[in-house]
């Protein structure tokens, strides 16, 4: 292959590194107004009374809208293909506000200063209740988040309003009790993982205006926006037809752009006064007022016999979704899809729970969209068990794990196609140097070192649901239009799906050009999410371009007045024994001349299976004896993402995934009071890592071969985020003894362990 | 207020209320590459140089800027794209946001610190965060650039 495993540069690198105005706030006309929103000092409240007439006299001040002055759908502001598993519980501004930051007026004005004085000038009289925030009291809370009576779902998703349950969820197969009962030992943990921040570097931000023909235009930094435009009109009831969203280059998203925050109010602003109105959030209104990861409760019992075979597993949890319930099912299911096929040879599994609303930030979808929960907790329940059993980790895994043409009680019969976890493992304990290393080594200065690991997997696309369209054209000077509807927020997908194409046509991605995501233009396509680009655009890139080399062909072959069984096409000519044509030549001929019919790839693609990309992770700490402080000194990720397409953009794309783990592991934590207020609003309260907190991180591929997957390849961008925690924990119990049962990891938590 | 300065080597007079911040009076000049990522002056996005010191324009007022030199990426193209192309080869160049104040932080250590440790390169660059790469590709294409071993 000549393009699909080379490391080919970005497309875009150049040009976004050196600066150039390529992102939403750099395109927004002069003059457009100002918005700003008037957010609930309660975490749970009804508006009694709302005066907006001293900030609406004010000069500059454009308008002031309210819950009075919005249509009465609900709607989700959650990104997912129609009809979408999230409940509609959100108007756009709503009588009652459920958590502290919640909208209660959109204030639009010609200038910041403006917008920010008008704030001031809205009188607010608020009738305040008790509200839920601790999740695990959610159920029997007196209060009900959401006591309205048109809130809908599109599916059952078992919601008990009353008792704050936004869903449940249940999957079994095999008597769970009866073979935890028959195993010779069973541990039992609860785990809880915390809400974490997305924290991409750009904060939310849109947009809007009306074009020359009367439409809404919208432009984003989303990774939806084929979502984005079908919330915008259901909730503003313009017709779906009178919008347009347009992304250009996105400054990192990470699954909270998978999230509508902003959009829905510029252009509430534009439909109302007919003018360009943009938002901007602050780094503080993104931490707080946004979504976070779902914080978890998860109860593992896994049950083996003396072997270290293990047979039983069940997951009993508990999500925390927040005000609103966005992503709430799914992310919720995805921690139980992601962990139950893992180990194979059992005889039961189990996992099942609730979503609860609570007052505080919705959360939403953070790359590993519950995977990451689900694996800290299975596979820190399965060191455990090593331990208990006195094994190597890493052999009960390799005893364990599911292997490639193997199923699953889950998997309803059908085949795993693709798997080197296996090798991932062994490449893994190699590279660590597992066998000397493990568990661990007492330095001089009070301080130990040691390792722990962690297996994970992923998906790649949501099967059976999920479909992309991709088309591309060949121009009349000879090169191609690539047209997608995915979201590069920077991960590199535009390039490598170049790559994709050219590999077919056999052409270099030089000649050809990128355009994505304009809704007016793209084919459609759900957006950048649940590891869906390589593997689910991938394959409709494939086909578009397979498509249309062989209309080239079959053009080529009339040009030249023979059959297409008798021409070659490499790229540059279309040759038959005896004549040629070059593709520039048959290009201008199609588009400009006697032939007349401009050559257009186009495919459509979804899959009814989502191959999982695995992960073995390892990861050496220093522990301080004396201030219980972690120090992460090596990690290593081995992966299996199927073939890599494009092998530095993959190495980076783990390297980031990585080290937002370790952020996981280690410093990140969404916290919030006893009333409510969220704590951790900037980057000095919420720390993410940066260079000096990461210590070695090291990659290597095991590529394997996924039959349904474009050239092989899986998915590659969520799965990297799942096995720091697990794995530094158990380097941390390795090296001092302390179980770790909540994140992140804090030096307190390891003090006072040590210490008990 | 008015501000006699100089960016990118070009003399200029500024318009700017008393108490705006650079980053916002750099960006109303046109220069588009100062981005900001944050409200509490940690994340080092919108670094520029004043005198060729690398300094946070999203938390010097712009009046600091009466009399000095003030250099952005745009006034620095040519060494940029030399970085740069080092970076993107690395496959290290993500969502890019973080970069243009990488960039001038990396540029500046040039001309600052010679034969620089790795350590002392990441001491340098903390102060710049990035979310998307993991750093480990940035510190590859650093070394690269400066030729350290
Ligand atoms: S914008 Fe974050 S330090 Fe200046
Ligand atoms: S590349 Fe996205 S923040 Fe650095």
């Amino acid at each position: 292959m000549k393009q699909v495993g080379k490391g080919i540069a970005k497309i875009d690198g150049m040009d976004i590194a050196t600066g150039r105005p390529v992102y939403t706030e750099d395109m927004i006309p002069p003059n457009t107004l100002v918005i700003k929103i008037l957010r609930s000092p309660h975490a749970f409240a009804k508006i009694k009374s709302i005066d907006t007439a001293e900030a609406e006299n004010l000069d500059g001040v454009e308008c002031v809208l309210t819950y009075k002055d919005v249509p009465n759908i609900r709607f989700t502001l959650a990104g997912q293909s129609y009809p979408e598993p999230s409940p509609y519980d959100r108007l756009i501004l709503d009588e009652i506000v459920r958590y502290k930051g919640d909208e209660v007026a959109v204030i639009a004005a010609t200038d910041e200063k403006t917008a920010a004085l008008a704030i001031d000038l809205i009188n607010v009289e608020y009738e305040v209740y008790e509200p839920v925030i601790d999740f695990e009291e959610a159920d029997s809370h007196q209060s009900t988040v959401h006591p309205e009576n048109d809130l809908h779902c599109n599916f059952d998703i078992g919601m008990k309003k009353e008792n704050n349950i936004a869903c449940t969820h249940k999957v079994q197969v095999g008597d769970i009790e009866e073979e935890l009962k028959k195993c010779d030992v069973v541990v039992e943990e609860t785990y809880y993982t915390q809400a974490q921040a997305q924290a991409m570097m750009e904060t939310y931000r849109a947009y809007s205006y009306f074009d020359h023909t009367g439409r809404l235009v919208v432009v984003s930094s989303t990774q939806i926006p084929f979502h984005i435009k079908r919330q915008l009109a259901r909730s503003l009831e313009i017709p779906s037809s009178k919008i347009r969203v347009i992304k250009p280059r996105i400054g990192g998203g990470f699954g909270g752009k998978q999230t509508g925050a902003v959009e829905i109010f510029a252009a509430l602003v534009t439909q109302k006064t007919g003018k360009p109105a943009k938002i901007v959030y602050s780094r503080k209104e993104t931490f707080t007022c946004t979504n976070s990861r779902h914080a978890m409760r998860l109860k593992v019992r896994l049950g083996a016999d003396k072997e270290g075979n293990i047979k039983a597993y069940d997951i009993q949890g508990l999500s925390d979704t927040g005000a609103y319930g966005e992503h709430a099912p799914t992310v919720f299911s995805v921690a139980g899809e992601k962990t139950l096929p893992l180990y194979n040879k059992t005889n039961a599994v189990r996992f099942m729970g609730n979503v609860v609303y609570t007052n505080k930030m919705p959360a939403g979808a953070l790359r590993g969209y519950g995977a990451t929960q689900g694996t800290f907790a299975l596979e820190s329940a399965v060191n455990k068990l090593a331990k208990k059993l006195n094994m190597d980790p890493a052999e009960i895994r390799l005893k364990n794990i599911i292997n490639e043409g193997e199923t699953c009680l889950t998997y309803n019969g059908k085949l795993l196609g693709s798997s080197t976890l296996r090798q991932c493992i062994e490449k893994g304990k190699e590279l660590i140097n597992w066998n000397e290393k493990y568990p661990q080594k007492e330095l001089s200065n009070n301080k130990v070192r040691a390792v722990g690991m962690a297996v994970t997997m992923q998906g790649s696309g949501i099967a059976g649901i999920d479909t992309a369209s991709a088309g591309v054209r060949l121009n009349d000077d000879g090169n191609f239009t690539l047209l997608i509807g995915s979201t590069d927020m920077g991960t590199g997908s535009d390039t490598i799906l170049a790559q994709m194409a050219a590999e077919v046509l056999e052409t270099s991605i030089d000649n050809i050009t990128v355009n994505a995501a304009d809704t007016d233009v793209s084919p459609y396509d759900p957006g950048s999410y649940a590891s869906s680009t390589t593997y689910v655009t991938g394959m409709a890139v494939v086909k578009a371009a397979e498509d249309l080399k062989k209309k080239i062909i079959k053009c080529g072959a009339h040009l030249l007045e023979v059959s297409p069984q008798e021409v070659e096409f490499d790229g540059k000519n279309i040759s038959a024994t005896n004549n040629t044509i070059t593709l520039k030549k048959l290009a201008e001929l199609m588009v400009l001349g006697i032939g007349k019919q401009q050559l257009v790839g186009n495919a459509t693609h979804g899959s009814d299976v989502s191959p999982p990309p695995f992960v073995a992770g390892f990861a050496e700490v220093e522990v301080d004896k004396e201030t219980g402080k972690v120090d992460l000194i090596d990690y290593v990720a081995v992966v299996d993402c199927g073939t890599v397409i494009n092998p530095k953009l993959a190495r980076i794309q783990v390297e980031g995934g990585i080290v937002q783990g370790i952020g996981l592991a280690l410093y990140e934590d969404v916290k919030y009071g006893k009333k409510g207020g969220l704590q951790t609003n900037s980057f000095m309260t919420y720390k993410i890592p940066c260079r000096k907190d990461i210590g070695n991180i090291r990659v290597h591929f095991e590529e394997s071969y996924e039959p349904t997957g474009p050239f092989g390849a899986k998915s590659i961008g969520e799965v990297v985020i799942n096995t720091p925690a697990p794995a530094i924990a158990h380097a941390v119990y390795n090296a001092v003894g302390v179980t770790i049962k909540s994140l992140p990891i804090t030096p307190e938590k390891v003090f006072m362990g040590i210490n008990k | 207020m008015q501000i006699e300065t100089t960016i990118n080597n070009k003399k200029v007079t500024l318009e700017a209320a008393n108490d705006e911040f650079l980053a916002d009076t750099l960006r109303n000049y046109g220069l588009l590459s100062i981005r900001q990522g944050c409200d509490t002056s940690c994340c080092g996005l919108c670094t520029v140089w004043i005198d060729g010191k690398p300094t946070l324009s999203c938390s010097t007022l712009a009046f600091r800027a009466q009399g000095r030199s003030i250099t952005t990426i745009e006034g620095v193209q040519q060494e940029a794209k030399k970085f740069a192309e080092v970076l993107v080869a690395e496959g290290a160049e993500q969502c890019g946001f973080c970069s243009p104040g990488f960039i001038m932080t990396v540029l500046a250590m040039k001309n600052e610190l010679n034969h620089p440790t790795e350590e002392e390169i990441v001491h340098y660059l903390t102060g710049n965060l990035c979310r998307c790469t993991g750093y480990m590709g940035q510190l590859r294409a650093v070394k690269k650039y400066l030729e350290v071993k």
